[in-house]
């Protein structure tokens, strides 16, 4: 319990700390998952418009019709290898290692762009089948959330590619760890927003 | 799509020299005006050779003090232009009835009434809170910056980026007409083909970013960086305002960007989210945007009621009544904000019990809002209160709001809102507790912390003149729209054929006149108090005898803002080291450990307007250049890893010598 009152009379105590304190890194971290939080509500908005407009096929094809599970299956292991990935990234980094570090980082990469090129293969199959975003409003909700998730994908890619730069110019000093840090709680929430799409676009779209 | 493209469409777009309408003499008189002003603006910038120092010492600037003001200034100048567009909204209304069409034809006057909300909420208060907040917050918590400081200026700038679109609109091509929420199917390509509602969806988007960034950037500093022995319930309450304001920025603004950015996909790919035809459905469009809306008007008034409640106890010389339950009151107000959303529509026909669900809660909100009116006034009561320039806006804006807040309860029973809904009488209760409650804090806030930011006080005889010309302009307008309402009278029409509404829409001009009054004689308050600052000058740095840390360094504080960190024991910290006798240190002053300013915030944001620019005009080739070169400046900005500075330890020592000089003997600051 906290005291609301001094009691009267009371020594004047310490009023001004002469020692620099510090604001740490944490601030950063906090941040950062502010932002987290505030996208996920773009994603929570794109679910909700999903969940609205999910059935109005407009006459056109249903996700029944149009998904292919196995290819959706796969692009889902890719997306969560590379989560695994990021993660052994992370271990390298605590023990200073920057080329073992890089690797990973590499590898996760690359299957992101797998995942990104198979996601890209599947659209642009859909797109020759004529189920395009203009054909209805489930098609339109579908290709907004899924491309929403698959442009993420993308930033992260960017941001990867330019962190791998920096951590191979400047080594892994705090600065570098901070952003490594941040990025690995943006890949892993792109992974938890695709166990989402997943579960509620693919497979109970294809139960309909 | 493709078969008529020739050089001009490639080149420009959509932007033809048709596009700038110079054939109406509104907007012509306007546009000259604007740019004679501009004109010799910049030319007297130039003249005196401030660019450099306006470059290096604010437009880059990453002090949240500097910042904070700039907000306030670009606040200011969409004031002036949000309430030209409400004057000639309703001098068109007072003369376009019966035969008489008045002098703006309705693809004008639709411009207008959209401008005029869409300026006034997005680009006057919002920038208004976010530079007060910027202000005073870090001060109040002991802090020497906000938790990102390089972010602030980017918000700041994505800000102002936003609003220089919406100005833009006014100059080159056309403004949206279809209401401050753009409503599809009226705002879809079908019905709105031309840019009007792509300034709008670009203007907003691009100036949301920097909002929800700031928010972000506000709520860490709260969380991370009060002075040592400042727990949460020793917070000052603008400061629980303002952290409540900024999670509720935070959980909203990106569904307005999902939401904005639907209904473009819909505008410029074809998507049918919110079309009549393919399986759309306009009414989502209505719910996402109203869980936006309905929350932003507290986004807007709890900081209000942060600076009352910090007016209150200051110039009643009391500790705030009922602390703990003002805060417990601004958490809930922030909670049940996001509940409410649906009454904004309770004629779309959800049902009655949906329609009850959201009665109830929104008259739930006045519970915790009617707390806080007690607590103000038993903060009042028995107090020596001090009725100077910020006290007497509280006074105003007690009655003020209450009664706005009945009529928000009366429009919260839905049957009663099915007979008022989209009148007049709504109108009147959203201005009455915006102007009554937002606006009025506001300018209470602008009275009370202008001599910490400036070193002077503002003049207390135009302060009243001001006051009293808001106070009674506000009723003369808003007391005949009310009954207007109550008569059935709907908004947003361009002319009435029944001319016994005519007496009514009189009175309100002659209030909007008052109003106008009111503004003029704030500016003239600004200048007056310049050209009076020596009479006006405060160096004790605590002009009004303060309870919180900001009034405990100089005014205007220093760019470190403290020497030293303050040590907080007690809520009202800076009134507690006052009676228990503070002794101010003065030596051991250590270098200061600043960040640096930096351009990229300007570039980022001005590459974003150019962005913006583009897409509203179809101006492909820009827009993609422009795109690239946005992320291109982003990531060049991360390569720069050296982003902090020290403030030596000999200038602390002349600035704090300075100070004590000026505590001491009164010596003039810029001595």
């Amino acid at each position: 319990m906290h005291e609301t009152t001094a009691p009267p009379g009371a020594a004047a105590p310490v009023f001004y700390q002469q020692e620099e304190h510090a604001h740490g890194e944490s601030g950063t971290l906090l941040g950062f998952w502010l932002y987290l939080m505030s996208d996920c509500l773009i994603f929570a908005v794109l679910f909700a418009t999903y969940g609205v407009l999910g059935r109005n096929y407009a006459a056109g094809p249903s996700g029944a019709e149009l998904f292919d599970l196995r290819l959706v299956a796969l692009n889902t292991g890719l997306l969560l290898l590379s989560s695994i990935t990021y993660g052994f990234a992370m271990l390298e980094m605590e023990k200073n290692r920057v080329d073992a570090t890089l690797r990973w980082l590499a590898i996760t990469g690359a299957f992101g762009a797998a995942f990104l090129a198979i996601e890209l293969y599947e659209f642009a199959h859909l797109i020759h089948e004529g189920a395009t975003p203009q054909r209805s409003a489930f098609l339109s909700a579908f290709f907004t959330l899924v491309g929403t998730h698959g442009l993420h994908v993308t930033f992260g890619i960017v941001w990867l590619v330019t962190l791998m730069v920096q951590v191979r110019r400047y080594g892994l000093i705090a600065d570098n760890q901070r952003r490594l840090m941040c990025l690995s709680m943006f890949w892993h929430f792109l992974d938890v927003v695709w166990i989402g799409v997943f579960t509620f676009v693919y497979l109970m779209g294809s139960m309909r | 799509m493709f078969s008529n493209l020739d050089l001009q469409q490639i080149v420009f777009g959509r932007l033809t020299l048709e596009s700038i309408p110079y054939h109406e003499p509104i907007l012509l008189w306007t546009f000259i005006v604007v740019a004679a002003g501009g004109v010799s603006l910049l030319g007297a910038i130039t003249w005196f050779g401030q660019w450099g120092y306006l470059w290096r010492e604010w437009f880059t600037s990453v002090d949240h003090k500097k910042i904070g003001i700039m907000y306030v200034v670009l606040a200011i100048v969409m004031l002036l232009r949000g309430f030209a567009d409400a004057v000639m909204m309703i001098t068109q209304k007072a003369l376009a009835v019966g035969v008489n069409e008045g002098y703006l034809p309705p693809h004008h006057y639709d411009q207008v009434f959209t401008a005029h909300g869409t300026i006034m909420i997005f680009f006057m208060a919002m920038p208004f809170v976010t530079g007060m907040m910027n202000y005073v917050m870090p001060l109040q918590i002991g802090a020497r910056d906000v938790a990102f400081p390089f972010l602030n200026n980017f918000s700041f700038w994505m800000t102002a980026g936003g609003a220089a679109l919406i100005m833009l609109s006014l100059f080159v091509g056309e403004f949206a007409r279809t209401g401050w929420l753009a409503y599809p199917p009226l705002s879809g390509a079908a019905y709105s083909p031309g840019v009007g509602v792509d300034y709008y969806i670009w203007g907003l988007q691009v100036a949301g970013v920097g909002t929800t960034l700031s928010g972000i950037n506000l709520i860490t500093t709260i969380v991370k960086m009060r002075a040592p022995g400042m727990t949460m319930m020793k917070m000052p309450v603008f400061c629980w305002t303002t952290l409540c304001s900024n999670a509720i920025i935070v959980t909203i603004f990106p569904v307005l960007t999902a939401t904005l950015a639907l209904l473009s996909l819909d505008r410029y790919v074809g998507t049918h989210f919110f079309t009549n035809d393919y399986g759309g459905n306009s009414m989502l469009y209505m719910n996402l945007i109203w869980i936006w809306g309905h929350p932003e008007v507290y986004v807007l008034v709890l900081p209000a009621f942060g600076i009352f409640s910090e007016v209150v106890s200051t110039f009643c010389g009391k500790r705030l009544f009922g602390y703990t339950s003002m805060v417990y009151a601004t958490a809930v107000i922030a909670f049940v904000s996001w509940l409410v959303w649906l009454h904004h529509f309770f004629t779309m026909g959800s049902g009655a019990s949906v329609n009850a669900f959201f009665g109830i809660t929104t008259m739930i909100i006045s519970i915790p809002t009617g707390a806080k009116v007690f607590n103000w006034l038993f903060t009042m009561y028995r107090g020596r209160i001090r009725f100077e320039s910020p006290m007497i806006w509280v006074m105003g804006f007690i009655p003020t709001f209450v009664l706005g807040g009945l009529t928000g309860v009366l429009l919260a029973v839905p049957p009663a809102d099915f007979v008022l809904h989209n009148s007049l009488f709504l109108v009147a209760h959203f201005h009455n507790v915006i102007i009554g409650g937002v606006v009025f804090g506001l300018l209470a806030g602008v009275n009370y912390w202008f001599p910490k930011a400036f070193g002077y006080k503002l003049d207390p005889f135009w302060g009243k003149v001001s006051f009293w010309c808001w106070l009674a302009g506000f009723w003369v307008v808003f007391t005949p729209i009310y009954a207007l309402g109550l008569m059935g009278v709907t908004r947003r029409t361009q002319h009435f054929d029944d001319v016994a509404v005519q007496p009514y829409l009189t009175v309100a001009v002659i209030g909007v006149f008052i109003i106008m009054a009111g503004i003029a004689a704030f500016l003239v308050q600004l200048v007056v108090s310049f050209f009076r600052r020596e009479q006006l000058r405060d160096l004790t740095g605590d002009p009004w005898g303060g309870r919180t840390l900001e009034w405990s360094t100089s005014s205007p504080p220093p760019p470190y803002n403290f020497a030293f960190t303050p040590v907080v024991h007690d809520l009202d910290a800076w009134w507690d080291m006052k009676r228990r006798g503070y002794a101010r240190p003065l030596q051991g002053y250590r270098p200061i450990h600043m960040p640096r300013s930096t351009s990229a915030g300007v570039i980022l944001a001005g590459l974003s307007t150019v962005l913006g620019f583009a897409m509203i005009w179809y101006i492909w080739w820009l827009a993609a250049l422009s795109f690239v070169a946005l992320i291109a400046a982003a990531i060049r900005h991360t390569f720069d890893y050296d982003r902090d500075d020290h403030i030596p330890a000999d200038e602390v020592a002349r600035f704090e010598e300075l100070r004590t000089a000026q505590l001491a003997n009164g010596v003039r600051a810029d001595a």
